[in-house]
């Protein structure tokens, strides 16, 4: 059984397809829930209850949205590019699900262990932009195309940041791969030594997702939901779950970056690794609802502004002045691979 | 040693799963929804009243701007992957390139601060 | 054998959509075209064992001068049906362009041979304990550095010509001072005043000392603290 497993084409495909599906599904679970935790957080932060009818603590509500999303009307407009427009979503939802081929739940785990991980993660945040801007452009539609502009405009001003900070992480481990980006930090987790990287980081998670308050491309109150007004049904609600799965996605990347991965505080083992990466992860979505549950929303000129004139000299300053102390202490990191 | 291409083959399986799932979404959805339009319902939304022209026009050109300055910034990036994973081999002297290369672009930088490109209005 | 059958198919592909960008009608679908032919360039890297490249160039042409290009098709709005008429009145020019072009590349190829390093070079691929982002790192910032350095320059001069070109100063536009906004302090705006009872606006005079007294009937100005955008 093993045998033909690991040593057959056709059993090394299908166990490849098992190993995606096992990681798919929960994922796909904790997409669900993650809408229902943050209607549950907002909730505990402005005193009310919640969700609390469907099911024990309002628990089947995920799955009675997800109904009622399926049995609307899926509604093409009449101007609109019909390939385009379905095509759109889809790309958004799927490209949140491509990024989880590399991560590495624990020791060696990832699916796809490859060397240049972390580009990969870089390059598939880079390709988020389309899924928005074919919709936008797509729906031909005002405000979805405004929407689209606003977005791209905004994640291609983070991205940068994004990327500069993802480079004086491997400054201090010395390879690309995301399994040695983790062992690297046995000793120390990097949040401690690049703390203001860290903040970078997760602040332009938070632009890169589109998420609040960082919110603009959607803008409900003035652009009325902008890049994805036209959509209805499960097309919708793919923008949703990709959105959603893209801010898993950006947490478990904050927690191999920054938080050690699968490794334990204070080099605890008693937890096994892909608990302690999970717990990390919610702790990640935890700031993420927390944020939005507290700051108001950017304006456009301030987004801006932020990411080209703060966090993109403060990123590449803090890159030389780490590859300097790095080299004057003489602690560069020696990666064979 | 195996081909490097192998190491990407996992990659594959998820982009079919991925389109799978998306495509099965949608489609279950058209087919288990009541489809029922008319010209009303899918005329562009645009606040209650008749979409009175075309949504594709000219658009103001600071959209280009950022995407030519994120072009060089995203090159630049670029540039700085392999530096950082080598800079233990190329010591030193790779560090000090790369401060030229930097300062060469900090100066495009500056002039770009200095002329206002980096604000919106 | 994996790798051969992957190259058959994403060369095909690579080629099939070359040629959709030049001819589909839409241009955004031929931008569309050139990024699924990126990918499949990326591919193609990949095969060759160049996973740095293959990702740079995702990361670089796809996720930075794709969007850009899609930006210009989709928002230029270009008017397709004049420049087809155009195509006519031009095509002998592009003609003659064309086919110096091609006589220049039947030159080149007919004098094309192998350099007599080549060989050797084809036989010693990536080194096995070195990754290639690690390979090409040791020799490019040293070995290359006037290059590198040149790259360096011809991305600023890009930078200066995009600003040049595009950039165009508003007179109009109100912009947040944000240094004068935080220097601003309580005495500057405030005034604690004692208001007898049943007073109103017109018996105190005025509702805040303002610095300047503002001329009669410039209403757009007559508050300047508080017009100020925050």
């Amino acid at each position: 059984m093993a045998d033909f497993f690991l040593h057959t084409i056709v059993g090394l495909i299908i166990l490849t397809f098992l190993k995606a599906l096992a990681l798919i599904v929960p994922l796909l679970i904790l997409v669900a829930y993650l809408t229902y935790a943050e209607r549950k957080v907002l909730a505990a932060v402005q005193l009310r209850k919640g969700p609390n009818v469907v099911g024990w603590f309002g628990l089947l509500q995920p799955f009675a949205d997800a109904l009622k999303m399926i049995f609307k009307e899926t509604i093409i407009p009449a101007g609109a590019n019909r390939v385009l427009f379905v095509l759109a979503p889809m790309i958004t939802f799927g490209l949140a699900i491509l990024a989880w081929a590399v991560i590495p739940v624990n020791d060696g785990w990832g699916i796809a262990d490859i060397n240049v991980g972390i580009l990969y993660l870089f390059a598939i945040s880079s390709l988020g932009v389309y899924g928005i801007i074919i919709a936008g452009w797509a729906s031909n539609s005002k405000y979805a195309f405004l929407g689209a502009l606003r977005s791209a405009a905004q994640m291609v001003s983070y991205e940068v940041s994004m990327g500069f900070v993802m480079v004086s992480v491997l400054l201090c481990v010395g390879s690309l791969n995301l399994n040695d980006i983790v062992l690297a930090q046995r000793n120390i987790w990097f949040f401690i030594p690049l703390f203001p990287m860290f903040i970078v980081f997760f602040v332009s998670t938070l632009a890169e997702t589109n998420r609040s308050p960082f919110d603009l491309p959607e803008g409900e109150s003035e652009i009325v939901a902008g890049f994805f007004v036209e959509y209805s049904a499960m097309a919708f609600a793919l923008f949703y779950l990709g959105e959603y799965a893209n801010m898993i996605l950006m947490s478990a990347l904050t927690t191999i970056l920054f938080l050690g991965g699968w490794l334990g505080p204070f080099g605890w083992t008693w937890l096994p690794g892909p608990i302690w990466f999970i717990l990390k992860i919610l702790f990640c979505l935890f700031v993420f609802l927390w944020v939005r549950a507290t700051f108001p929303r950017y304006r456009y000129d301030q987004l801006m502004r932020l990411g080209w004139k703060v966090f993109l000299p403060a990123s590449l300053g803090w890159l030389v002045l780490t590859a300097g102390v790095l080299l004057a202490t003489g602690w560069v990191p020696h990666v064979s691979s | 040693m195996q081909p490097v291409i192998v190491h990407y083959l996992p990659i594959l399986a998820f982009l079919v799963l991925a389109g799978v799932i998306g495509g099965a979404l949608v489609g279950g959805s058209l087919i288990a929804a009541r489809q029922k339009p008319y010209a009303e319902k899918l005329s562009a939304y645009e606040c209650g009243f008749e979409p009175f022209d075309d949504a594709r026009r000219r658009f103001d050109v600071r959209y280009y701007l950022v995407a030519i300055l994120f072009i060089i910034f995203d090159l630049e990036v670029a540039f700085l992957f392999p530096w950082a994973v080598s800079l233990w081999s190329i010591g030193l002297f790779g560090f000090l390139s790369m401060v030229g290369f930097l300062a060469v672009l900090t100066v495009g930088f500056i002039y770009e601060w200095r002329k206002g490109a980096l604000e919106w209005e | 054998m994996i790798a051969t059958i992957g190259f058959y198919v994403f060369a095909v592909i690579l080629l099939a959509s070359a040629t959709m960008v030049v001819t589909a009608r839409n241009p955004v679908h031929s931008v569309l075209f050139l990024i699924l032919a990126f990918f499949n360039a990326a591919a193609l890297f990949l095969i060759a064992g160049a996973e740095f490249l293959a990702m740079i160039l995702i990361i670089v042409y796809v996720g930075a001068v794709a969007v850009l290009f899609l930006f210009v098709v989709m928002m230029l709005d270009v008017n397709f049906a004049e420049l087809r008429e155009g195509v006519q009145r031009y095509a002998p020019v592009g003609l003659v362009v064309g086919l110096i072009l091609l006589f220049e590349l039947g030159l080149v190829l007919t004098g094309w041979h192998f350099a007599p390093s080549a060989a050797e070079i084809r036989m010693s691929p990536t080194p096995t304990a070195l990754s290639n982002t690690a390979a090409l790192g040791n020799v490019l910032y040293t070995r290359y550095i006037f290059l590198f350095q040149l790259a360096g320059l011809i991305l600023l001069v890009a930078m200066i010509g995009a600003i040049v070109l595009t950039h165009r100063e508003r007179g109009t536009a109100r912009r947040q001072r944000i240094g004068r906004q935080n220097a601003r302090q309580p005495e500057e705006t405030l005034a604690m005043l004692n208001v007898a009872l049943g007073a109103g606006i017109d018996e105190i005079g005025i509702l805040r000392p303002l610095p300047d007294p503002a001329p009669v009937g410039a209403e757009s100005h007559a508050l300047p603290h508080a017009a100020e955008p925050h």
